[in-house]
This record gives structure tokens, sequence and C-alpha cells, in this order.
């Protein structure tokens, strides 16, 4: 008899609900239960940071987190930020900075990236997203168009003065 | 064959505009045809990019099939032991579970990887172990499950009974130690002394100066971000077997699973979808996607696996652990007489299909002097069996090892004579005027720009006060050192290099289809196969400037063995050279039919067509003009106003075999070490790098810095350690240092182009050399900031605690570099 629990969450504004198992990790619960496989696992052990989503606005890894805990919760994921074929101004960065390359790190580093331009002081100085992105791991970039893509993010998003 | 112009010319000095160096930004929202029609060149926007960042692109397990069982490999607890029964009954009993399968269910298969050497002793690698594991982590049964979870479940129910065995793990045992296969003496797999030359011993003895010298490198993890995985499904329509597979090579993977189950190559499918990063892992052929295959095969019923990252760190490939005992002669200007170099490869338990595990050892001994004149030579190369995973070509196969020799050799030379190293260097790189050069181990190199790229590191690393900014950091009583390293590569080998090396299967050549459509759209297909190096935009922008249409109207199709010819695959920088090349000449053959048709309906000579901005106009007729897609309308729909003998559609084939054409570039770096924890920054990073002529500066300078951020880790940080008795202590990224954002510094990248003479495009393979070249200018920049305290490294990593020794070491009397 499998241990199941009846949930409701939002991803990206879209409501769920679904019977999950309860030692079903929530990255496991997105991909493979509600078919968003933009989020990616590197590691199912909390390092690489692939599967970052924002949980109730906070990144987490998707790895980490049991389904059952995002019960009544709020997920973004990386197929929350483009509108249609529009790609938002983080997404556009990192094409322009080529910020990825094979792609698979690319939605973690990006939600990861949301979160920390969310924050009121993020700012463009390239020392602090370096710090700020080293919570993930990219093996193919070298990570300089990914820093100097959030760089550029952070100046538009916060222009001098405004923060 | 097109011969260009043979001297290097500067193509951008590329002069930082901010503290992030130049705006790969700028460059995109540059890129635009010019007013020679090509697009070769321009920063072209990767067609790739917005799937990935989207995250609708495909990787293998986000292809999903009803009613799939997921595997769990059983894999064996030692490095060691012999396999006395496998109990499955309590594994099949939990819930979920449909079948737990040995290898006696899949009546014994195994991968045999051959190299047609008397030197070389092959070993079966049998898909699931049979009487004896031969390293931690082998693979010995598969549980196939409902999910994943109630896989795992399974897994651990399985009993086996072992009888454990004292492991082999390091070069220097094993050839004493207990045979890792029976029969083995000494645990070796190759042993060949080459290019021996009878002076050398003579040279040896009576040279000036005799430097003697070990290096050593760790085994590392390719480690892609996403692990290998495959999802296997019988199509009984087309009587196939169908993987879906994370891998670099899938027609090499279909035939080492044809060979291993005894099936026609037709029968077997093998389709890449999206590949998260390869780096060598995917270029050889897995235990686990042959065992899925044929699972899938026997039970008619989607089977899919996907690895996890301590499976990856601990039961996939690895590569990189040798040993180099080294003696080199030097006159007393510092040029180099004669070398000799005994080369032992840590290789693991097996030869990996179908590269063998020789891979190592034969491209150390024949390409150690790299950029340098060796006037004589020898090398002797060896393949060690222990009790470890086998190895695949990791990203830059010995060369970083090799460079890194030859590096640390210049600079010991130099200290030893009191001369300026980079004028040691300079006294032996092969240079102008010398090429094409042949060398002591009967390489031809083509033309490159190796003292050019010397002579500019140093003036801009000068100008750019590194060496004051050096200086005043020691004065603050911070170790810190600069270090170089020169090198070239032999990129895009060809059959007849490959052919050297005397594998089972010979790889080398390539091929590509160009089709245009009755809409002037163009479908590319190739068997090479990308995995993030954006082959889907630089393919299209090759073919895009031959047939005068825009690239993003050009689709490439690759990764599909159904779709496109036999081809090797994506490894070893050879792809734009030998993919791109072969959808260059098929594109200028479509163009030539293109051409004749414009020819025949403008009632002009075809020799006048030209191809360019989406139209066919002639020479000295403005006026005269018609749409390719006109054209193209023309030759599908209309194909009887044609004249009688036209051919029919607009396709054609392309292939190229070229023998392997020489890269190369300096690298320069700032390091500091901090006297306190021993920790080792790299402060400044330079490439001067000469890949000949570059498709996509975008796409080039990414694989460079993604390069040199593999190489730092090799010199600083990565490690795959096992202990004594065969256990992994690298099983997790706690204990795999993989280097973050924060260890790694803007990497500033200047051009030289000195084309590839073999190629109408003139592209020279680039994938591999930011790898090459960074562990050997580390490690000399490492021991330059530790010069004062008459340490010498020549290991890598260099651990903190290499540093805090040598730190605390009294002032040292002798000098050391």
């Amino acid at each position: 008899m499998k241990d199941v629990h009846l949930i409701s969450l939002s991803v990206n504004g879209n409501e769920h609900e679904l019977v999950v198992e309860s030692r079903r990790t929530l990255a496991d619960m997105l991909r493979h239960d509600l078919g968003y496989t933009g989020t990616h696992l590197g590691c199912e052990h909390g390092i690489c940071g692939a599967c970052t989503i924002l949980l109730d606005d906070q990144p987490v890894r998707a790895c980490l987190v049991f389904g059952v805990q995002a019960d009544g919760c709020e997920v973004r994921t990386v197929e929350g930020l483009a509108d249609g074929d529009q790609l938002s101004d983080l997404q556009q960065a990192f094409s322009d900075r080529h910020g990825l390359q094979c792609g698979f790190c690319t939605p973690g580093f990006l939600m990861l990236a949301e979160a920390y331009l969310s924050e009121a002081d993020s700012s463009a100085d390239p020392e602090s997203v370096r710090e700020a992105m080293a919570s993930n791991l990219c093996r193919c970039t070298g990570y300089q168009g990914i820093v100097e893509a959030v760089c550029d993010v952070a100046r538009s998003r916060h222009p001098a003065g405004s923060t | 064959m097109t011969r260009f112009a043979v001297k290097a010319t500067l193509r951008a000095t590329n002069a930082p505009t901010g503290p992030l160096g130049r705006t790969g930004a700028r460059m995109a929202r540059e890129a635009k045809l010019d007013g020679h029609g090509t697009w070769i060149g321009a920063s072209v926007p990767r067609k790739e990019d917005g799937r990935m960042l989207r995250g609708s692109g495909r990787f293998v397990d986000d292809v999903e099939r009803y009613g799939a069982l997921h595997a769990a490999f059983v894999r064996s607890p030692y490095g060691s032991a012999t396999v006395n029964s496998i109990d499955v009954a309590a594994a099949t009993g939990i819930p979920g579970v449909h079948h737990v399968l040995t290898a006696a269910d899949l009546d014994n298969p195994y991968l045999l990887a051959v190299l047609e050497r008397d030197e070389f002793v092959p070993t079966t690698m049998p898909l699931l172990a049979e009487s004896e594991v031969r390293h931690a982590a082998e693979p010995v049964a598969v549980v196939l499950a409902e999910d994943p979870y109630a896989a795992e479940d399974g897994a651990e129910a399985v009993e086996i009974d072992f009888t454990p065995r004292q492991a082999v793990t390091d070069l220097d045992t094993a050839p004493t130690g207990p045979n890792v296969h029976s029969g083995l003496a000494d645990n070796c797999l190759v042993d060949l002394t080459m290019f021996d030359d009878d002076r050398l011993d003579g040279v040896l003895a009576d040279a000036p100066l005799t430097v003697e010298a070990e290096f050593s490198s760790a085994r590392l993890a390719a480690l892609p971000m996403e692990g290998r995985g495959c999802l296997a499904e019988w199509d009984d329509r087309d009587g196939q077997v169908v993987l879906h597979a994370s891998t670099q090579v899938p027609h090499q993977l279909r035939s080492g699973i044809a060979q291993a189950l005894g099936l026609p190559e037709s029968t077997v499918r093998v389709i890449a979808p999206d590949v998260g990063g390869g780096f060598g892992l995917k270029c050889v052929v897995g235990r686990e996607e042959v065992v899925i295959a044929a699972a899938a095969a026997r039970l008619r019923r989607p089977v899919k696996w996907v690895e996890d990252r301590q499976e990856n760190l601990t039961a996939s490939f690895h590569g990189h652990e040798q040993h180099y005992a080294v003696r080199a002669a030097f006159d007393t200007t510092g040029r180099l007489l004669g070398l000799a170099a005994d080369i032992r490869c840590d290789v693991g338990a097996y030869s990996a299909f179908p590269f063998t595990c020789a891979v190592e050892p034969l491209m150390a001994a024949t390409e150690l002097p790299g950029a340098y004149k060796v006037p004589a030579y020898r090398a002797r190369g060896r393949a060690i069996a222990t009790n470890k995973p086998p190895t695949a070509p990791y990203r830059g196969v010995s060369r970083p090892q090799i460079v890194l020799v030859m590096e640390r050799l210049m600079e010991k030379a130099a200290a030893a004579l009191d001369l300026d190293p980079l004028e040691v260097r300079r006294r032996n790189l092969i240079s102008e005027g010398e090429f094409p050069y042949t060398g002591a181990s009967g390489i031809t190199y083509d033309e490159g720009s190796y003292r050019e790229s010397l002579d500019l590191a140093e003036k801009t690393v000068t100008e750019a006060g590194w060496y004051s900014e050096r200086d005043e950091l020691r004065a603050a009583g911070i170790p810190a050192g600069i270090g170089f390293s020169c090198f070239s590569e032999r990129t895009a080998y060809g059959t007849p290099i490959m052919a050297q090396r005397r594998m089972g299967m010979t790889p080398g050549y390539d091929t590509a289809h160009v089709r245009m459509d009755p809409t002037g759209e163009v479908i590319v297909t190739t068997g090479t196969c990308g995995h993030g190096q954006g082959h889907e935009t630089t393919f299209a922008q090759i073919v895009a400037t031959r047939l005068g249409v825009h690239p993003d109207q050009v689709r490439l199709r690759q990764g599909d063995t159904d779709l496109a010819a036999y081809g090797w695959g994506t490894f070893g920088s050879r792809s734009i050279v030998i993919g791109g090349t072969s959808a260059r000449r098929a594109a200028d053959d479509v163009a030539a039919q293109l051409r004749r048709i414009a020819a025949h309906l403008l009632e002009v000579d075809e020799s006048d067509v030209r191809l360019m901005h989406g139209a066919a106009t002639v020479r000295g007729v403005p006026g005269a003009s018609l749409e390719i897609a006109e054209l193209a309308r023309t030759a599908y729909f209309r194909a009887h106003t044609l004249p009688e003998g036209s051919e029919h559609g607009l396709e054609a084939r392309g292939s190229a075999d070229p023998p392997g054409t020489f890269s190369n570039a300096c690298h320069t770096v700032l390091v500091t070490a901090d006297p306190g924890t021993g920790a080792v920054r790299v402060r400044r990073y330079l490439v001067v790098e000469d890949c000949g002529v570059v498709i996509n500066p975008l796409v080039v300078d990414g694989q460079v810095r993604g390069g040199v951020t593999q190489g730092i880790a090799a010199a600083l940080y990565e490690r795959i350690r096992y202990d004594g008795d065969g256990q992994p202590n690298s099983a997790t990224l706690m204990d795999y240092l993989a280097p973050t954002a924060s260890e790694i510094c803007p990497i500033q990248i200047t051009h030289l182009e000195t084309p590839c003479p073999y190629t109408e495009d003139g592209a020279k393979g680039m994938g591999e050399g930011g790898t090459i070249g960074a562990p050997a200018a580390v490690l000399n920049a490492v021991n330059d900031a530790l010069a004062h305290t008459g340490v010498a490294m020549d290991h890598i990593p260099v651990r903190p605690e290499d540093v805090l020794s040598s730190l605390s070491r009294p002032l040292a009397t002798v000098g050391g570099t």
C-alpha cells in the first residue's frame, strides 16, 4: 500500500490537483506527473542546482523538497519565464551573452538569477553576481556569459539610483 | 585542395571593454551578412538557445513512453570480488518490480574493444558481471519496475554473495599486485615503445644539461551536467529496437549494441535527443545502454534508465590518471636535443568500446613533443589495469598532461641555465618558415602561429600590467605568480591518422547531406552529433553562405542513425572541420544545381550566376534576378521546364576526411596563493588562440572559456579518489570539487587565424584547446608564486595542503621552478 496524499498547488499560475506518494520529490512530481520537464535533475543531492525552482518566491532545490511539501504553494519554473515565443529580458540576456551551451543547467541558473534579481539590493557588481551564481554548477560555459547576462539584467532592472 | 594564405593574421585584439571583457551581446547584435555574402565569422545568435531557455529542450529523461519500465542497476560494493550467487527472489516480490535480469538472463553478452596490435591485450567487458567483479559499482544485475523508486527498492533487495579479493588501485603496485584479469601478468594491457631513436641515449649522455623529472595527474570525471541515460523501445512496425540515448556517437553506439547482441545494424536505431554535455564521457558505449536495449528488445516494452550522479561519478567512465618519467637533453642555449619519456596510464579494469584503453598512452606517446622541435625522441606508453572503472577519452585526451610535461621542462631548463623561460620556448617552438614541419614522431604540422601567439600573449599581459601587479602582491606578502603554456593540438583526426592506432573500427571521415525543399528552405543531415557546441547554428552559417540563404532557413538534423549516413559523431574537435566541410561540399553541389536552373531560366551562362541574399543574380547584368525559392519551386514542381537530363530535386551528399589539422594557443595566467589556507586563486587569464578561420566568434569563445574552466579544475580542484580496497571516495559533488563561478575569473581571448590548408572554409578544431592549455599554465603560475620556497610541483591537482607545506618550508638555498 503506497503512502499517498492529495495535494494542490499552482505552477506558473496553473492550478493542479494530484495524488502523490509521500516520498516523491517535487522535481519528479513537476517533471513526470505534471510535465514541467524544463526543471532538470543534475545530481539529486542538492549541489548542482539544475533543479532550482521558486517555491513561494524562494529559490529551492526541487530535488531536496518532497512534492507533498508544495501543497498549497505557488511554484515557478523555467516554463513560466517567457511570454509565448517572446523571451524574458533575462532569457534574452543569456542568449546574447552566450550564457548557455548544452542548456541542461540553464533552467536552474535562470530561476536562481530570477530570485537574485528580485532582491531589492541586487546590483550589477560582477563579484556579487559571481558569488550568487556560485550556488549552481555549469560544466560548459566557464560562467562568464552567465555572470555577464545577470549583470546586464541587474543594470536594466535596477537602473542607477533606483534601488 | 585549396591552399590559403599561410601568414597568421590578427583577428581581434580582444581588449576588455569593461570589467568582464568583450561583450558577446554587442557581437551578437552586429551579426549580419557582410558585402561578400558570407556568414562565416559572424556571431550569429544560437538557434539552439530559444528552446533551452524556455525549458522546452528534449533531453533523454524528457522522453516519456506509456508503460515504460524503469531500470536500477545492482552494482558491486567491492573493488574486486568473486560472485558466488545472486538471489533475486526478494526483489521480485517488491511491489512494482517486474523483472530482475542477470547476465545469464541476457545470454552473457559483452562488449569487446579491439586494437590490432600485438602489444595490446583485449578485455571483454561483460554487460552484467558474471563470476567476477573488477571494480566497485560494476553492474551485476538490473531491476525493472514501474517507477524509478520501486526499481531502487528492488535493487536494494537483490542479494548477491561475494567473496572479496585484494584490489589493485594504483600504478605503482599494479605490476606486482593481484591480476585484474586472470593471466594478465603485470596488469599491463598495452606496452608500446615508439619512435626509438638510436642516437637518443648518446644525446642524453653527452648533453650539457639533462633534466629528469616525474609528472602526474589525477583521475577525473568528465561530469556533464546531464549524466548518461537512455530509453529503449521495440518498434514492431519497423522491426527495430529504438534507443534514445544521451550520446555523442549515435552510430558507434548502434555498432556496439549490434555487435554485443548479435543484431544486424539496421535493426537498431539510435536517436540522440538534446544531450546535456559529454566531454568524451559519452563518446564510448556504456554497458548500461546495451543492457537497456537488450531488455526492451526481449520484453517488447519501453525501458528507461537515467544515471544518477553517484553512478556517474563511480560507475561510468573516468580518465586522465597518468604518470610520466621524463629525461630531456638541452644545449647551453636552451635548445632541446632529445627527449625520452616513460608514460603510464591507469586505465581501470576494461577497454571502453570502441576506443580501447590505449587511447591515452598512444596519444601521449605520439604527440608529446607538441609545438616543440625534438630532434631525438623515444616514448614508452603503457596502459595499466586497475580495479577501477574503465576510462573514456576525456576532453583533451593526454594533451593536458603532455603540454604540462613540455611546459614544465621548458621552465626547468630555463632555471638551470639561468635563461628567460619564454626565450627558451622561442628557441624550441616550430616557427614561421619551418611549416609544414615533420617531427620526430612522424607527425606533419600544418601552418600555425606558435611563436606569434606567445609573443602576443607576453606583450598583452606586460602592457596590461600583470607583472607589476604580481610584484605588488608579492610586496604585500601574498605569493603571486604568472604562468605560460604554449601548445599545438591535432584536431579533426581523419581516417588515415586514426588508422595508425589500428582500432578494430577506424573512425575519421564523415558525411553530410544537404537538401533544399520546394520553398527554398534547407535541411542538413550529418553524422556528427553536437551536444552544446552550437552545431545547429554553425553548420547553418556554412551552408547558408554557399546557398545564398539566411541561416534561419537552414535546419540541422543530427543524432539519428536512421536519418544520417554512418558517421562518427562528435569528439576529438572534429565536427566543424569534418562535418562542416562535408556540409559545405554538399551545399556547393546543391548551389551548382541552383545555378544551372537559374542559368537556364535567365538564359545566361552558369558561371555568371551568383547566389546571395536569397536570390540568384547575374554578374554584369543588373536587374536579372530570380529568387532562390523560385528556383526551388521550379526544380520540384516545374521540372518539365528544365532541360532534358537535369537532376531531379535539389540535394547532394558531401564528405571529408582530412589528415588532422593543428590548432595552437598560448595561455597566460596570474594566480595568488593564500598563505593562510593554501588556496590558489586564479586572478587573470588570457588565451591567444589560433583555430584557423573562426566560423562563429561567440561559439568559439564559449568553447575556449568552458575548456579553460575544466583545465583550471584539473589543475586545482578535481580528483577522483579510491582507497586501497578500491572503494570510491568521490561519490558525490561534495567530494568531487567541480568549480563554481566563484573559482573562475573572466577569461580574455584573442584570436589569430591561420587557415587550415585541407578544407575550403579553413576552420580548425577547437573544442578541447582550453582544457589542454590550462593545467600547464596554472601549474607554472603556482610554481612561480612559490618560487621563493624552492619547491617545484609537478603534479595536478595542486591542493591547498601542497601549497601550505611548501610555504612552511624554510627558505631554500637551491633554485627550483
